[in-house]
């Protein structure tokens, strides 16, 4: 594995009572002094903000976009300047390689991708893409809740004007930010890259806000729990479908058959048949009766007795704003959806009922 | 009062023995969302696991520190298991046990062994 690496704002979160742990190859702040279940709750009632530098930036010529096209089902070339879209890199067996985002803006596509797969990722586009730009000199930022905008207006007031995907670049006190009205949480919110050197002052800044406190990455996970939103490794992986993951939407309208530019992605043809005639597999919201959370890798059965295994967690704990545990699992498709399912919890079955996703409802600003 | 290696405390009431966890353990665990205790009246041996904690963050176990029968658990937990990050050395112990044999109580550390060993 190598040493830990440290984001650019170690000492900041030193200073906010940070517990560090191992992620993705970098020592990140799982918790600040507040705890989880607080900063969860502080991120849905006011702002929390997020350091998030351990995720790959990349840049792409605006050429490269029908390039791009050719590894993702999305569509790339109908994106608009200055919008963002979420984005599947998918395999020839239709599973998917990594999630990401990809924005278009004046003079380039602005791609972001997950910490545990940017080494991939590059050397995937750069066998399909000339041009590909890794951006090594910014740090990456959310700003997530009901008061992110207030909060972050009060340094870059043109935040107010922009609505859900929409992107920016905008100067702060003499550097460029590069910002987005996206998140993780299923609030309202921002993600903003700034230059490293700059990162502490801007963090620091909005850091001083009454409204907003620091979040770790274990609130950053309860919080895109409830919101439904997959992670990459547990609720999406090289086996698993987009249609599977419940991610058919992010099959664009183009892409899709019958479609301008129908196919034309890894495993098209096994994700558009599933589009055409259903999944052996579907990804489910799961609400465990009582309070034992069942968490990633939990078996899943039918029956409390006997029975057959259906599926398993793929992302499981406690949501702080439900009040009780949430889970989401992926279950064979012949499971009637009203069929109470049983987690094998310390070799016990407890009942769980499926329920829809998200369980916590975005309020974006659209 | 008395300390295990495994963050417990031990505190003598008349025959009975009644064990938590202490502070420094709940404050590393996280907050707690769930307790899952031994029936009453069950028999245990030192170093079985009897009780299950489960925080935000992950699954722990909590051993019986000593061999005897266990007289009380707190249900309260049970409902209410933030009681642990709020009250971890009073209102929030776990079980109270009747040792069979006392003497097991010499092995743990006292109040000022346990915070050396904390740090």
């Amino acid at each position: 594995m190598g040493d830990l690496k440290n984001l650019p704002l170690h000492a900041l979160h030193e200073a906010h009572g940070g517990k560090f742990v191992p992620f993705a190859g970098y020592d990140m702040p799982v918790q600040y002094a507040a705890g989880v279940m607080a900063e969860h709750l502080h991120t849905r009632a006011k702002a929390g903000l997020f350091d998030v530098s351990h995720m790959g930036q990349v840049l792409l010529p605006l050429s490269a976009d029908t390039a791009l096209e050719t590894l993702v089902p999305v569509d790339v070339q109908g994106l608009k300047q200055g919008r963002q879209r979420y984005g599947l890199f998918t395999n020839d067996a239709g599973g998917v390689l990594d999630d990401l985002m990809i924005a278009r803006r004046a003079g380039d596509l602005f791609l972001v991708v997950n910490a545990s797969r940017k080494d991939h990722d590059i050397a995937h586009m750069r066998a399909a893409i000339d041009g590909v730009v890794e951006v090594t000199d910014r740090a990456l930022l959310a700003l997530q809740g009901p008061l992110a905008e207030t909060a972050l207006a009060r340094m870059v007031p043109s935040v107010a004007e922009m609505k859900f995907m929409d992107v920016a670049q905008v100067e702060w006190d003499g550097v460029e930010l590069w910002i987005s009205r996206s998140g993780y949480t299923g609030e309202d919110g921002f993600e903003i890259s700034v230059p490293s050197d700059a990162a502490e002052d801007f963090a620091a800044a909005l850091l001083a806000m009454d409204e907003v406190l620091p979040i770790g990455l274990g609130a950053r996970d309860s919080l895109r729990m409830e919101a439904g939103m997959p992670l990459y490794g547990n609720d999406l992986d090289e086996d698993i479908s987009p249609i599977e993951a419940g991610m058919t939407w992010a099959v664009n309208k183009v892409r899709r058959a019958g479609g301008d530019r129908e196919g034309g992605f890894p495993g098209a043809d096994r994700i558009l048949d599933e589009m055409q005639n259903g999944a052996p597999r579907r990804r489910v919201g799961l609400r465990p009766e009582g309070r034992a959370p069942m968490r990633g890798g939990v078996l899943l059965f039918d029956a409390e007795t006997g029975g057959n295994q259906v599926g398993v967690i793929t992302s499981g704990g406690f949501g702080p704003s439900i009040g009780a545990p949430i889970a989401m699992g992926l279950i064979d498709n012949a499971v009637p959806a009203d069929a109470t399912l049983f987690g094998e919890v310390r070799g016990k079955r407890l009942p769980a009922t499926q329920t829809d996703l998200p369980f916590h409802k975005p309020d974006y600003k659209r | 009062m008395k300390f295990t290696e495994e963050h417990e405390w031990l505190r003598v009431e008349g025959d009975v023995v009644v064990v938590g966890i202490t502070e420094h353990a709940a404050t590393s665990l996280g907050d707690v969302v769930f307790v899952e205790l031994p029936e009453a009246g069950t028999t245990v041996v030192k170093d079985d696991e009897i009780v299950v904690i489960e925080s935000v963050k992950a699954a722990s176990d909590i051993m019986a520190p000593l061999d005897g029968e266990l007289v009380e658990v707190n249900e309260a937990l049970a409902d209410n298991p933030g009681m642990v990050n709020d009250d971890a050395m009073g209102e929030a112990w776990f079980f109270k046990i009747k040792p069979s044999d006392l003497s097991q109580m010499d092995d743990y550390m006292d109040e000022a062994a346990y915070k050396d060993m904390i740090g």
